[in-house]
Parts: C-alpha cells; structure tokens; sequence
C-alpha cells in the first residue's frame, strides 16, 4: 500500500503522531496533562492536538497528579480512554496512591465487573544533568504491582506502535519513555500498525551472549555488539519492550543458544527489574546457562547532577562492554547446572 | 421499591425513604452479628446513624446518574438500589457477591446501578468522581456523579487537587461530605480550625452547604438544588451532612470513642425515628404503614442471610482471574 512508506522520525515524533491518529480514530480517547494543551508537552509529544481536537479533549491540567491520575481511573471506568501525561516521570510519586491503590486493582477488586483502560506516561530525563528528582527509572516499583502493564520502548517504531496498542488495550497502561531516546530517530511506516504489548523484539541476532535491555540500555548494547564483532563476539539484544507481561519465552529461546546473560536497565540495583529477569531466566532455563548472568544497572544512589558524578552511576558503553566480556571468559569452561 | 430509584424533581416519598433507611439499618445490625460470628473477614464499617445522608442524595439521581464510595459504604449501595442478597454474599467473601468474593466489605462495586465501587483508600475517589463526571459528560450523556466520603477525608490533599479540577472543568459532581465527627478514634474538632467543612468550597470557587445530616428532607432539598446545578453544566457544589457515628469505628475497631452523654443526645435525633415522627405528623405515614415498612425491610434482611451464608465458596482457581482484561496474561500471575 502506498500510504505505508517508511520514513525516518524521532520518538518523539513517533508518539506524537500515535496521539494524532488514535485521537483521530476513536472519539473516546482524550489527553490531560501539565502544559500538554497549548505548549504541546515539554517534549512535543501531544504538539498540535488541541487546534485539531479541541480543549475538550486536550486538557491543560491543574499542577496535580494526583487528580489527574485519579480522574484517568474515573474517566477509564465509564468507557473513556483517557492519556495522562506527567511532566518527568518522578512526579508519578504524588500519583502512587490512584495508579497503585485503584487503577492497578479496580478491575480485580470488582471481580472483574470493570476495566480501566488508562495509559499514564512519560519522561524519564536522566543524563541530561536534572539530578535526583526527574532522572529515576522508577519501573520496578509498577511492575510490582499486579494489574499493571509497563511499558518501555526504545525506538521510534517500538514508541508509536505500543503506544497505539495500549490506548487501544483494556488495562491500565504504564509508559516510561527515556528523554534522551526522544530525539533519536529510526524507521516508521507511515498508516496505522501496533506492537503488541507482551511481545519482546530482537534487535540483533547473535550466538554468543544474550543481552536483555531495556530502554537506554538497548543503544548500549546495540553500540557494544557493534564493537565486539571484530574480536569475534557475538552478541544477540533483546529488547523486552514490555516488561510486564515479561515474554520471557523469546529471553529463554536465545539463552538455549548463547548459554550466557547480561541484562541492562537503568533502574536502581537493588529491587530493579534486572535482578527480575534474571531470576525469571534462572526459574525457567537453569539448564541452559554456562554461567552465571550479570546485571548492568544504575548505582544505588539517587542520580547525581555534576557530569563526572552521574556518568559514574549510570551504566556506560564500558559496563556493558565488561560484563558481556566477563560472561563470555566465564562461559568458556563453567557450567552452572552441573 | 427503594428510593434509589425516584424521579429526579419529586419531592421524597416517606414510605421509600423509611423503608431504605431501615434496609440500611437492619443490614449494619446484622453485618455486626456476623462478624461476631466469625463470618466477616477482616472488618465492616456501620453506617448506623447516618441513613439519611444516602437515602436523602440518592434519592434525588436519576438511572443514568453515577455514585462513588467509602469504606462505610453498605447504605450507599442500599440506596442506589443494590441487592442486600448480593451485598452480604460480598461482605462474608462469597460466590454469588458483587464482587465474586475479591472485594469484600470495602469495595462493593456495582456499574449496573451506576456504583462505580466503594473505596478502602480514605480520600482515594474524589478524583475518580471527577474524572468520571467530565468524561460522561464528554460522551454526550446527562450524568451527575455523586461522591461520597467523609469529614476525615476533607483533610487529604486528594479532596483539594479534586475539588479544584472539578472546578476548572465544570464537572458535573455533587462533593457529599459526610461529617460524622470522628475519623477512627480522633475527633473531627481536633484536626480543622473550621466549624463547617462547607466553606472549603469557597476557596475553589463554587458553592458549599451545610446541612443537618440526620434529616433526610433537608439532604433531599440540597441535593435537589446541587444535582441541578451539575446537570445544568455549572459545575460542582460540596454539600456537608452533618451527622454522628453512633456505631464503633468498625466491627474490629470497637473502642469508645462519643461519650455517653453525646450518644443519649443524638440518639435523640435519630434520623429514622425522626422521619417517622415526620411522616406521621404530616399524614404521609400511618403507623400501620411504618410498621409494615419495617417488617419487610426486616424480611428482606433475613432473605438476604439466609442467601448469604448458604452461598458457596468461591473456587480457589478464580483468585487468578481479573488481574488483566486479557484472559491470555493469567499465567504471569502464577507461581512458576
């Protein structure tokens, strides 16, 4: 079809026109956020919605996440399908009580006589020099919580088509978007597809390590791979895309090859989501590993504002360079499952 | 017929009201008997003493109209019409409750009665009403949702962030605070320098009422005036019911709290025998007709019993269903 031609668009371009058609396409979609209206998001995200559509519909919110979430749920309850955006992700902190107490069990707490089909996204903007409060990957804390759906995309296409499909889903819906990634930019067809939610994507192939990233961590290990083919390393990058539902089938198929782990996110080590891939691929694909998996994560600090400071916690090319090259001289002779 | 159901503009019919009020009544009574019979898990918060507050609100929405809840929230649901069968099958964790035994006591749901479901969380619906209001009403639809909570509940940031967005939006919501002097153990006196949580309303630009809670006639004319205020698209108005929690906190939660002076004093304006002492001085009611109200919302009440704790277990397997719309995700919830 001639409408579906690729071209190459930035993420935030990506969501953007996502907004435009889904909006275009299902009158009960509506957007809310701080300064999403007239200033179309900080981040141009929701940027020409309200001539288009309406202040009905593209609401300039009160500075208050928490109503704004609560009235998401309450919107989602009666058959809207509300978009709330928050300005940086960590202000999700003042919406905890309406995304974990109702959204996440409104549906389950009913038996089932409801849905909330809410999307809640957002930037996470750390290393671009914002410190401690508006540079947390705050991902685990939702995947925590039974009944939500959390999202992270890496691309331009992965962005637009999961942001589609989770205006579309039933459930409540979790996007964290990393600012640095919304200036990237990649392939995007033009006319309407999604990427379904639960479904993880291989970015590169590869038989010798398997590396699951999330996020900021996928360019890492894409640019990692790339610099290790020469000294005959190869490496196979997941993107999960969706980390709950985990398909957690695709990380074991690749282990079954490679025997080896490492596993990137930006989230804080303790308690982060990498420590919960790892024990899911050890539940399910003992019996595959040759050694034992890494975690490349964020330090367990607050993220710092000097440069120096917050490259020293965050992962870097060289943390994800040394922990596939560790995997890979361990694998040579152990074999975990003995 | 409960009054749950009137049409929007009648004035109150005193045998509807006297017959909710009492279906009210009677249930608390009896949920209090069943947790001491080790039925109720957990534990329910009575509504006694406060009848007129929902009986008088609801009574003045229409079908298509919307209500949010509380932790207290068995008379919102008796008023808006829900089957105590049902409601006490939820409360003792059963088959046949609204909520398939997942909810309990605190989060009877309903959307077939327009009850969006009661809420654990102290101050956790204001938003969810507002949300709920401005998106019917973005939908084409006439609703008017009203939202329930209590004198405590005023004080949590949530109330204000919602009160404000209701204000900015226009939303059609009717704020139904329901001052019953006490949050737990504390009294309502000792956390606000207001008398009337009322004049909150002021500081968010629409208007707020104060009205003795205990009369279900005066509830009634307020709603009437708040409810046409929202439908007419002129936004929210914050209605305060003065009344008192002549109960414990909960059935758990038993320690005293009014004194016994206090109890005496608004036993007296009990909001039931006041209606009645109305009704029949008006001619409304005789007394053969109250009688006979009450026998049947006695009888519904041992209907509902007997249903209730003959119903079955649910099946240990449905724990894992409803976490997710998509029935395809239920193996995530598992154990591996």
């Amino acid at each position: 079809m001639s409408e579906n031609m690729m071209r190459t668009i930035s993420m935030s371009e990506a969501l953007n026109e996502a907004m435009h058609e889904e909006m275009e396409r299902d009158d009960r979609v509506f957007a809310i956020g701080e300064d999403i209206a007239r200033n179309g998001g900080l981040f141009g995200v929701t940027k020409g919605l309200l001539p288009r559509f309406g202040a009905a519909r593209v609401i300039d919110s009160p500075i208050s996440e928490a109503a704004i979430s609560g009235a998401g749920v309450g919107a989602a309850l009666v058959g809207s399908r509300p978009v709330v955006e928050l300005q940086h992700f960590d202000f999700v902190t003042l919406a905890m009580d309406q995304l974990v107490n109702h959204a996440a069990k409104w549906r389950y707490m009913s038996g089932g006589a409801v849905t909330v089909p809410l999307v809640v996204r957002g930037p996470i903007a750390n290393g671009v020099g914002l410190a401690a409060q508006h540079s947390q990957s705050l991902e685990s804390w939702f995947v925590h919580t039974p009944g939500l759906v959390v999202i992270m995309p890496s691309t331009p296409y992965d962005a637009k088509g999961l942001l589609k499909a989770a205006i579309r889903d039933d459930n409540p819906t979790l996007m964290l978007e990393k600012r640095l990634l919304y200036t990237r930019t990649g392939e995007v067809p033009t006319g309407d597809y999604v990427v379904p939610i639960g479904v993880a994507d291989v970015k590169r192939e590869g038989d010798d390590v398997t590396v699951v990233a999330i996020s900021g961590g996928v360019p890492l290990a894409l640019q990692v791979a790339r610099k290790l083919e020469p000294e005959g390393i190869d490496v196979e990058v997941i993107d999960p895309r969706t980390l709950k539902p985990l398909d957690l089938d695709t990380i074991v198929t690749s282990i079954a090859k490679t025997g080896r782990l490492v596993v990137v996110s930006e989230g804080a080590r303790a308690g982060g989501y990498a420590s919960e891939v790892v024990a899911r691929v050890i539940d399910a694909a003992w019996g595959s590993l040759r050694t034992a998996p890494i975690r490349v994560t964020a330090a367990d600090t607050p993220i710092p504002y000097a440069g120096p400071l917050e490259r020293e916690v965050l992962p870097q090319v060289h943390d994800v360079m040394t922990a596939v090259r560790n995997v890979m001289e361990k694998g040579r002779t152990q074999h975990v499952a003995v | 017929m409960t009054s749950g159901r009137a049409t929007p503009g009648t004035t109150l019919d005193a045998g509807d009201a006297l017959f909710t009020m009492q279906l009210i009544r009677y249930f608390d009574e009896r949920v209090v008997e069943l947790y001491n019979q080790k039925l109720v898990r957990g534990s329910a918060h009575p509504y006694i003493g406060m009848e007129a507050i929902a009986t008088g609100i609801i009574s003045a929405l229409g079908d298509q109209d919307l209500i949010t809840s509380t932790h207290r929230g068995h008379g919102h649901c008796l008023a808006r019409g829900l089957d105590p069968s049902r409601m006490l099958a939820e409360v003792l964790g059963r088959k046949s409750g609204y909520c398939r035994g997942k909810g309990g006591s605190m989060h009877i749901t309903a959307m077939e009665h327009g009850m969006l479901g009661a809420d654990g969380i102290v101050g956790g619906s204001h938003a969810i009403a507002v949300g709920a209001a401005y998106a019917s009403r973005l939908q084409g639809r006439d609703t008017v949702v009203a939202c329930f909570f209590g004198d405590g509940a005023a004080n949590e940031g949530s109330f204000h962030e919602a009160c404000n967005l209701a204000s900015v939006l226009d939303a059609p919501v009717v704020f139904v605070c329901e001052n019953n002097g006490w949050a737990l153990s504390t009294r309502a006196s000792s956390t606000m320098r207001i008398d009337d949580i009322s004049t909150r309303a002021a500081g968010y630009g629409f208007p707020g009422v104060t009205v003795d809670g205990n009369d279900v006639h005066a509830v009634r004319a307020a709603a009437d005036e708040a409810v046409a205020r929202a439908r007419s698209g002129a936004g929210p108005t914050l209605i305060e019911a003065k009344t008192h929690r002549m109960s414990a906190h909960s059935a758990f939660a038993t320690g005293e709290t009014s004194t016994t002076e206090e109890l005496a004093a608004w036993a007296e304006r009990d909001p039931i025998e006041a209606l009645v002492r109305r009704s029949i001085s008006t001619g409304e009611l005789t007394d053969e007709a109250v009688a006979e109200t009450r026998v049947r919302a006695r009888a519904a009440i041992e209907a509902a019993t007997e249903h209730a704790v003959n119903d079955e277990q649910p099946d240990p397997e449905t724990a894992f269903e409803d976490v997710y719309a998509s029935s395809h995700w239920t193996k995530e919830m598992r154990l591996a």
